[in-house]
């Protein structure tokens, strides 16, 4: 019954629209935004959770309590926060570039809303199923460090400067380790649609089959969307906020909720590429595709906030020395020993 | 006289206006809940503000612990320690640099009027002789418990505006 909630209903309200006569463009569209709609949803509201998760996370790996007064188990502290950054000045500084520096806020969270567009939810649950899937996450997540650097060079503020130069330089080096990780995954899956990649992981996990591929993509996402041991770019110590120490109210607001909305994405493109997407482990079908997924997600949301509330922040040129000098060729070595990997596996089959 | 009947007028005027009064409700609850502070101390005091932060007292319960690095991002300066003549215009301009609504704890005798410190040729008396202090916390230095006291005495006075006006 849960398996086909979402499509069933789908379905139900197009042939609901169909039978009344609707124009097909009509029901086409109308169901389109009811999708965006739901994806607008779900990324809002685990952005919103996942702030309060990631505060009561650390609370917890600090043996402290975390929030627990606003609403049943502080559940609402970030519905406050929001609410607070709502009414708050937004202050713009005298000499900055208005346009770029107003624009950056509303782009950042265009960026991850982008990004869903391909992301498999759960058994036909795709908003568009694009051929070149992994193409397109990678492409668009790099867009964001253009976005950066126009909040860091309009701020006309050197710490937001040296922030966004961090990004670039983070950015730049680290795609190339996700790049070659995807892309011995896409070699074992013969696609580079997302719904095959998940498709192909019926059986067995890409985990199982790339376990260093999967080591060197988790570390690489990390720094990609700077999260802590390489969240350089926002340096607290060193350079206040980096690229948003100037921004206030609810322009900081956005950049703060995209943040935690980019880390979704990372936890969700490690579940698709390596955890089997939607896919059941163990033939556990009485919970639905959807709900898989999400659990994956938040089992990797977990993960990747374990790492962050246990190792430090390192330094700038320990982080592209270990993105170059280690990520890069060990991921080249991995591809080549898939390709041999792929071949013999031909060659005894055949 | 005259100027206060006027504003209570005022005041019922705007109390009849139910859909404001209760936004400011809202947001006045929102405030008082999220009172995200400035990471900056100035002496001791700011080490008592620390083991406030930590297991044993854990300000974070009321969601207090986002330190904020940037002053365009914190709502709540709290001044710790000693004001010296020469630190004096930092704190200004790190309390001008805020956005509105910001709010102001002096914390610690120094803070309040300068302390032990107060006859020093270089010792400000006081952070309410050049910030618009909302709460003061005796001690040298105050205990955790003052300073939780002290934060949740503001939220009080930021949830509640009519009471503080009377």
């Amino acid at each position: 019954m849960g398996e086909n909630l979402f499509v069933g209903m789908a379905k139900g309200l197009r042939t609901w629209l169909e039978s009344n006569h609707f124009l097909p463009i009509v029901t086409d569209v109308f169901l389109m935004l009811l999708a965006v709609v739901g994806v607008l949803g779900f990324l809002f509201l685990n952005a919103l959770f996942l702030i309060y998760y990631d505060r009561k996370f650390g609370a917890w790996v600090q043996a402290r309590l975390g929030p627990n007064r606003v609403g049943p188990r502080g559940i609402f502290q970030t519905v406050a926060d929001t609410l607070k950054l709502f009414a708050k000045e937004i202050f713009i500084p005298n000499n900055v570039d208005r346009w770029p520096y107003l624009l950056a806020p509303v782009l950042i969270f265009t960026i991850p809303v982008m990004l869903f567009l391909v992301i498999p939810f759960g058994k036909g649950m795709v908003p568009y199923d694009l051929n070149l899937g992994v193409l397109y996450l990678v492409a668009v997540t790099s867009v964001e460090t253009i976005v950066l650097w126009m909040a860091g060079w309009s701020s006309n503020n050197k710490y937001s400067l040296l922030g966004a130069m961090r990004s670039v330089a983070q950015m730049l080096s680290y795609e190339m380790p996700v790049i070659f990780a995807m892309l011995s995954v896409v070699m074992m899956a013969g696609s580079m649609k997302l719904s095959d990649i998940v498709a192909a992981q019926q059986k067995v996990w890409f985990i199982f089959l790339q376990p260093v591929g999967f080591l060197i993509y988790f570390i690489a996402v990390n720094a990609e969307f700077k999260r802590t041991p390489f969240d350089l770019v926002e340096g607290e110590s060193e350079i206040i906020s980096g690229p948003y120490t100037e921004y206030s109210g609810m322009n900081f607001a956005l950049f703060f909720l995209a943040e935690y909305t980019n880390f979704m994405i990372g936890a969700i493109m490690v579940t698709t590429l390596f955890l089997g997407g939607w896919n059941a482990p163990f033939g556990w079908t009485f919970i639905p595709s959807w709900l898989w997924f999400i659990i994956k997600m938040y089992f990797v949301i977990t993960l990747y906030m374990w790492t962050r509330w246990t190792f430090l922040r390192i330094r700038i040129d320990q982080m592209l020395n270990f993105a170059w000098k280690f990520l890069l060729p060990v991921s080249l070595v991995n591809i080549f020993v898939t390709g041999v990997g792929l071949y013999l596996y031909r060659m005894i089959r055949w | 006289m005259e100027i206060k009947t006027i504003q209570s007028e005022e005041e019922k005027l705007i109390g009849k206006n139910v859909f404001l009064t209760t936004l400011d409700a809202v947001f006045n609850w929102a405030r008082g809940n999220s009172l995200w502070p400035l990471t900056f101390g100035l002496a001791c005091c700011a080490i008592e503000v620390m083991a406030a932060g930590g297991p044993k007292y854990d300000f974070s319960r009321f969601g207090y612990e986002v330190w904020r690095p940037s002053p365009r991002h914190a709502d709540l300066m709290i001044v710790a320690g000693t004001i010296t003549k020469k630190m004096q215009p930092l704190v200004l301009r790190l309390y001008e640099q805020m956005a509105e609504p910001k709010y102001v704890i002096a914390m610690g005798s120094c803070a309040i009027s300068g302390g032990p410190f107060v006859d020093s040729y270089h010792v400000v008396p006081g952070a309410n002789t050049f910030l618009p202090v909302d709460v003061y916390i005796p001690g040298c230095p105050p205990r955790p418990e003052a300073l939780l006291y002290g934060w949740l005495e503001l939220k009080r006075k930021i949830q509640n505006p009519r009471v503080v006006k009377k």
